[in-house]
């Protein structure tokens, strides 16, 4: 069946009254009524809601055609019952037969005699069903000779009285309506005029109903029915889908009824066949018919596109806004930026005209309320020397993109202090090339003045000082020069110092080795014996003429340590052999001051490698003055080794007149005695102690001093192991 | 009180009073003695007495000393006499100079007599056993 096809709903009466009232009621309202359809319709809804006939159909003769035609139906799923028209000529017809019944005919199932292919269809579609002739009466005599004037055709458990009544009414009717004119006419010409009706309404693409007051559906179009209506065929979700639309579409009159206002409401419902949103605009009216009561008559127009747009538009007009808020944002920023640059900033349109001016701009170019008369000459000015320097850009004396540079003198408004500024100032281009503003910044030269300014001090001071380290250079290397020059020449002095002092010792020697060879000679006797006195004599030109040579000897050693001539003589020997070598030669001496001397050896010394000779002079210097400046007590010779680094060392101490702290290192000068006096106690060149550090330095050694006034003195000679060449 | 076959030492020395010293000295010790003022003397003397040792000072006028060893250890009669060097020059290099040229032993003046004839007497002996 077509979806597009109206159909008319029962009309529930909720009305309650006694069956013989109902009776009655039909009655009159046949009596009445004068379209035959509406009658035949009405009885078949009163035999539904009162005989509990559930499907039920009317047809009837028209004589005019010869046909058997449909005129109403009850609760029947299929063809349009008005559409229903069946020949009376065909004899054999069941249907056409059952007109001359006398009795309810049973159709078990509805098939025509052997006519298969002429058959008329069921009506009431398929299965069994009872035709009752119309104006039959409960007596079963029929009124009428031959053709009853129609059939109902029912479902129905049995034939009531209430039935057999209706049929007699009916019949009856339809026998009056037939007796003033053709039925068939009658019914054709509201079969026209409904199936234009409902045309019409169909060819509305909205959907429009009736309704009554509670919103149930009267008379609605396919639009709306396929909205509002859905046989128990349908799919579960368009059942519900239409239930919720019924639901929805109630609420909506019933509020309309409560607020009482006719004008177009909002309504939104739920597409059954797909599920989506649907907005319409409901338009309700109210309609008065004197047979059905008060009904709604409601226009539905979707106008779910139509929120669509206006969304659409909603939103876009929300994306401008957002847009404009951004914009002027960006413009509030700018305009912070502009503002916040200590420079000056104008822009001006293509004929001059400010535009735009940062907070700085405005000191210079524009005049404070209140200023005074120069402040105003002041900003005049400055605009007039801005003006000209901006006109040559605006002339086009620059090309596109070009900068015009320029030097502007200004003057500061507020204190009238002049401002040289750097102007520099870029054109601003539309797409096609037309000016449309000039950026020009002012930047303040006075900083770059004074820098300047300070600059050039600073350089002049620069030049100067460097003027002067090159003086000071010039000297330093005159100086320099000078110094190198003294350096050779007491080079070459003490060279021949050192050589002088060579030959002077071997032009004092060679005497003194006759004067002691000679002595040496007498005392051994070589001119026979001597007298006790003159032997006595003797020996004190020897002691006096080996002291001297001591002295030469000495003034040798240093002559030679200075003059790099010392040879080395390097070999493997022991300390602890050094220690008694040293106490015999020196015996002669030791015996003379009654001192004991102690020698302390170290067990399991390791032998060292080194100057024997130089060594063995050391400790012979250093025990000759600790028993030359000891008067009682005694002397320990101690031998050290220190593993750890590797050296090895001769310890000389004594309980002699000891050194003050102030005296330790001068004691070690060339020429040196605690007692420089011509009146000193003790003998001696004072080279004793020069010569030892000397010596033992050059060996890769050194001697150190311990010692307290009064109480004694300790010197230390401390070697390497292995002595380098 | 000199015996004839006592080892005779040639003393070279410029300054008499040294070299009569030693000579004198070296005869009290029992030594014979034969005397040269200089390198020239020095040699011919070396020569002619073919002496058991010289004690030769290094500072000569004329032919001096090291010039004079040279000479006497580069000649085959005279190659294996010992030669002690004497000098007052105790710089380094003046031992070394002496070696070189030829010397077998150095004494530095000053040197008591005594010493000397230390020495000597200690050169002999190596002489002897070699």
């Amino acid at each position: 069946m077509s979806s597009l096809q109206a159909r008319t709903f029962t009309r529930p009466i909720g009305t309650a009254v006694n069956h013989a009232a109902r009776l009655e009621l039909l009655e009159n309202y046949l009596s009445y009524q004068e379209d035959i359809l509406r009658c035949a319709q009405m009885s078949l809804e009163w035999l539904a809601r009162h005989a509990g006939v559930k499907q039920s159909a009317c047809l009837a003769v028209d004589a005019e055609s010869s046909m058997l035609v449909g005129i109403a139906a009850y609760g029947v799923v299929g063809d349009d019952i008005e559409l229903f028209s069946w020949p009376l000529s065909d004899a054999y017809d069941p249907l056409v037969g059952a007109l001359q019944a006398e009795r309810p005919v049973q159709f078990r199932s509805y098939r025509p005699n052997g006519h298969a292919a002429q058959a008329s269809p069921s009506p009431l579609g398929r299965g069994p069903f009872t035709a009752i002739p119309l104006g039959l009466r409960t007596s079963g005599v029929a009124e009428h000779e031959d053709l009853a004037p129609g059939l109902l055709l029912l479902r129905a458990p049995a034939i009531t009285d209430d039935i057999q009544w209706l049929v007699t009414v009916l019949g009856q009717k339809i026998d009056q309506v037939r007796g003033r004119g053709s039925l068939a006419e009658e019914a054709r010409k509201l079969r026209r005029e409904r199936t234009l009706f409902f045309t019409i309404i169909n060819a509305v693409t909205d959907p429009i109903m009736l309704t009554d007051i509670d919103g149930r559906l009267i008379v609605a179009n396919a639009r709306a029915e396929k909205l509002f209506a859905a046989s128990e065929e349908e799919s579960e979700g368009r059942r519900r889908a239409v239930e919720l639309n019924n639901m929805l579409f109630s609420a909506a009159l019933s509020r309309s009824a409560v607020e009482g206002t006719p004008e177009a409401r909002e309504l939104l419902l739920v597409d059954p066949s797909d599920g989506s949103d649907l907005l319409f605009e409901v338009l309700s009216t109210s309609v008065e018919d004197p047979r059905e009561g008060t009904g709604v008559v409601s226009v539905l127009r979707n106008i779910t596109d139509l929120r669509r747009a206006t969304e659409q538009i909603e939103e876009n007009y929300q994306k401008l806004r957002v847009a404009e808020a951004a914009v002027r944002a960006e413009r509030d920023r700018l305009n912070l930026i502009i503002d916040s640059v200590a420079d000056p900033i104008i822009v001006t349109d293509a004929t001059g005209a400010t535009v735009l001016m940062n907070a700085p701009a405005e000191d210079l170019f524009t005049v404070v309320p209140g200023a005074s008369e120069a402040a105003s000459r002041t900003v005049q000015a400055n605009d007039a020397h801005f003006s000209s320097f901006i006109s040559g850009l605006l002339l086009g004396e620059t090309g596109p993109g070009e900068i015009r540079r320029g030097e502007i003198g200004l003057m500061n408004p507020a204190t009238a202090e002049p401002i040289p500024v750097e102007a520099i100032a870029g054109k601003v281009l539309t797409e096609t090339g037309e000016l449309t503003a000039v950026v020009t910044i002012l930047h303040d030269r006075r900083e770059a003045l004074e820098r300047a300014r300070l600059y050039e001090q600073l350089k002049a001071a620069s030049d100067e000082l460097q003027a002067r380290v090159q003086a000071a250079t010039a000297e330093l290397a005159t100086q320099n020069e000078l110094l190198r020059r003294q350096a050779i020449e007491l080079e070459q002095a003490s060279r021949l110092k050192s050589q002088f002092l060579a030959n002077m010792s071997h032009e004092f020697r060679t005497p003194l080795n006759a004067i002691l060879g000679y002595t040496h000679m007498l005392l051994q006797g070589v001119a026979g014996d001597l007298l006790p006195g003159v032997k006595r004599q003797l020996q004190r030109i020897d002691s006096n003429g080996r002291h001297l040579m001591t002295i030469i000897n000495e003034i040798l050693d240093i002559t030679r340590i200075e003059a790099g001539k010392m040879p080395m003589q390097l070999s493997e020997f022991n300390l602890n052999e050094l220690v008694p070598e040293v106490m015999t030669e020196l015996d002669p001496v030791i015996t003379r001051s009654k001192l004991t001397v102690v020698p302390r050896l170290w067990l399991d010394l390791p032998p060292v490698y080194s100057d024997r000779q130089k060594v063995k002079q050391i400790i012979v210097n250093l025990l000759s003055n600790a028993l030359k400046f000891t008067h009682e007590g005694g002397i320990q010779i101690t031998v050290g080794y220190n593993e750890a680094e590797r050296t090895a060392g001769v310890a000389v101490a004594d309980t002699g007149i000891g050194i003050s702290p102030e005296n330790h290192e001068k004691i070690f000068e060339d020429f040196r005695q605690v007692d420089d006096s011509p009146s000193r106690q003790y003998g001696g060149t004072g080279l004793g102690l020069a010569i030892c550090r000397r010596l033992a330095t050059a060996l890769g050694g050194r001697i150190t001093l311990e010692s307290t006034m009064g109480v004694g003195s300790t010197f230390t000679l401390t070697i390497p192991l292995e002595t380098e060449q | 009180m000199t015996k004839p076959d006592a080892p005779l030492i040639l003393v070279v020395d410029d300054y008499q009073d040294a070299r009569e010293m030693y000579a004198e000295y070296l005869q009290f010790s029992g030594f014979r003695v034969a005397e040269a003022r200089n390198g020239n003397e020095a040699v011919a003397q070396a020569f002619s007495l073919r002496p058991d040792l010289i004690l030769m000072d290094l500072s000569l006028p004329g032919m001096d000393g090291w010039e004079a060893t040279r000479v006497l250890k580069a000649d085959e009669r005279t190659k294996h006499i010992p030669v002690v060097a004497l000098t007052g020059h105790a710089l380094a290099g003046a031992s070394e100079g002496a070696r070189k040229a030829g010397c077998d032993s150095f004494v530095t003046k000053p040197c008591l007599p005594d010493d000397l004839v230390v020495e000597v007497r200690r050169m002999l002996e190596t002489v002897k056993k070699a």
